[in-house]
């Protein structure tokens, strides 16, 4: 039970925190956050990872885990590049200035 | 191995400060691309946090390794490909794709441990309804997120128009239907860790898909952001699923940022949540009951005649739109305004909050041609400028210029913030054809007297310019 009464206490205060975090975002900003925010969506990477582990070598199990931490990939490592690559453009404009 | 636990403790809360670190430094400009590059660092630490401490706790099998670097690499090699691949006018697809990947992994998880149980049940039997509990949410998130992202993808790309039945009445009760069922499943899985397993994914997967599907392309990046916010949701889920209090913090936060992030979009498309999520498609339901009518009084003139306007002007303002991005024509405008640059030629360019398809979604278009940030220009800093303008390109926009918005009070685009592109000398509006924008509704400042319209594709006409431009011997002067 311990687990859950600190989980639920850290489910509130990571809220808070991300209804603080973003405040005045400018409109060029929205969709390279949008995607930022979304590749850290893919931090359910780890509950697949740890999936895996504590599978205990049960086959199916396994499989699951793994096509689950392959969809979450998917999701972060395309996340952060093609955030990167659109953030790329705007630093590129401000160095040659 | 007694130094494992306090290492894994440390790196998870580095990582969960880098990740704060990264959301708050992605709402800066000057900030935003290492932001990135934190929360990625951050990621990374976190995989290994994971990895170092079960190696070092109950150790990790050589057949658990090897499904761990398979779906490592054949995910991650596949991110990144379509990452490099996907072009920018995409970008708002791409996100949904990789969103709806997101809640599908954090449905698996939940899948697996509901499949599976695992003997270690010591939680007692609160523990136990909490985290059956926790189940029922990461896979009604989870496959919410997915069915809606892909439907919400499969929009954008053209592969999946607007069904008529959606716009009924007909659709919220299916709606409700899915939900009471999932809720049912819900229910029962809550009580005995088992049934109701699968009557919850197909009915929130269903759910998913009878929400999204009548909402129109214009309010798609609403949803795709709102989806994004679900994707966290789930991933929290996942979290007390697995027993991961970083995951657990992670997905709080991106949960509750995306939400702020959808109602800041919201806001600036002039749509409350409620209405994007329960109106249907905007212009669907009411392009009969208001701002119909025919057009009375188009002009429509040559690229030469467009060259010949734009050689004696002063101050030239560009609207881009979606069908400058559809057209590729970014570069050419380019071209375009450097040749008028050179000829000492004020150009501006107008950016409407949701020009583009997403909000921002114009501006990275426009970096990616080149276009130096100074020149673009919001909307509320460039309205007072139309006045004093000789001449507005408006380049594959539509309803961001639309009079309509603030005159006429029965048409549904009522409210809207529009550019007061009619206010300028002479207005030009390349178009491939008289058909209407997302919102179906006409545009009365086509009808307008100083307004010209330029039938074609945006790149084939700003190619047509660029050579009237030239043979004019626009530009060539200052540099003689």
């Amino acid at each position: 039970m311990s687990f859950f009464s600190e989980a639920l206490w850290v489910l509130l205060l990571g809220s808070l925190l991300g209804l603080e975090l973003i405040g005045k975002v400018p409109p060029t900003l929205h969709t390279p956050l949008m995607s930022g925010a979304n590749a850290i969506s893919g931090i359910t990477m780890l509950a697949a990872l740890t999936l895996i582990i504590k599978s205990g070598d049960n086959l199916p199990l396994l499989i699951i885990g793994s096509i689950s931490l392959g969809f979450a990939l998917f999701n972060v490592i395309g996340g952060f590049l093609v955030t990167d690559r659109m953030l790329a453009m705007f630093s590129r404009k401000k160095t040659r200035k | 191995m007694t130094f494992i636990a306090p290492v894994k403790f440390a790196i998870d809360l580095l990582a969960v400060l880098l990740l704060a670190l990264g959301i708050k430094g992605l709402s800066k400009v000057r900030s935003a691309r290492e932001a990135n590059r934190l929360a990625a660092i951050a990621m990374i630490l976190a995989a290994f946090g994971v990895l170092l401490n079960s190696q070092g706790t109950i150790g990790i099998s050589t057949s658990s390794w090897i499904w761990i670097i398979c779906g490592t690499l054949i995910g991650g090699f596949l991110g990144a490909l379509t990452a490099k691949r996907v072009p920018m006018t995409a970008m708002p697809e791409i996100v949904a794709l990789f969103n709806g990947c997101g809640g599908m992994s954090s449905l698996l998880v939940a899948l697996g441990v509901a499949l599976f149980p695992s003997a270690d049940s010591s939680d007692g039997v609160v523990g136990e309804l909490i985290r059956n509990f926790s189940i029922v949410v990461s896979l009604f998130v989870g496959a919410i997120t997915f069915s809606g992202s892909i439907v919400a993808m499969a929009k954008l790309q053209g592969w999946l128009s607007t069904p008529s039945w959606t716009q009924s009445k007909a659709r919220h009760f299916f709606n409700i239907l899915c939900a009471v069922i999932a809720l049912i499943g819900g229910i029962y899985l809550s009580i005995d860790g088992q049934n109701g397993l699968f009557l919850i994914v197909v009915a929130s997967s269903l759910l998913g898909i009878g929400v999204t599907l009548p909402i129109g392309g214009a309010d798609m990046p609403v949803v795709i952001s709102l989806l994004n916010s679900y994707s966290g949701v789930a991933a929290a889920a996942a979290g007390f699923v697995v027993g991961s209090q970083l995951l657990i913090v992670a997905g709080a936060m991106v949960g509750a940022a995306g939400l702020i992030l959808t109602q800041v979009m919201c806001d600036g498309m002039n749509r409350s949540l409620v209405s994007v999520l329960f109106g249907g498609a905007l212009g669907a339901s009411s392009a009969a009951s208001g701002g119909g009518g025919e057009y009375t009084n188009i002009t429509s003139c040559s690229p030469e005649e467009c060259a010949l306007t734009l050689e004696a002007a002063e101050r030239v303002v560009i609207v881009p739109g979606y069908g400058l991005a559809v057209a590729q024509a970014q570069h050419t405008l380019r071209e375009v305004t450097r040749v008028l640059e050179s000829a000492d030629i004020e150009v501006t360019y107008a950016i409407h909050p949701v020009a583009g398809r997403m909000p921002g979604h114009m501006n990275v278009l426009l970096a990616e041609a080149d276009v130096p940030y100074e020149q673009l220009k919001e909307m509320d800093v460039i309205n007072p400028e139309f006045p004093a303008t000789d001449v507005v390109l408006v380049l594959g926009a539509n309803d961001v210029v639309n009079p309509q918005a603030k005159n006429d009070q029965t048409s549904p685009l009522y409210g809207m913030p529009v550019l007061d592109v009619q206010e300028a000398r002479t207005v030009f509006v390349v178009k491939r054809g008289m058909s209407a924008g997302y919102s179906g509704i006409k545009n009365d400042l086509f009808d307008l007297q100083n307004t010209s319209m330029v039938f074609g594709d945006a790149k084939k006409i700003l190619g047509d310019l660029l050579l009237e431009l030239k043979e004019l011997g626009v530009g060539s002067k200052g540099k003689n």
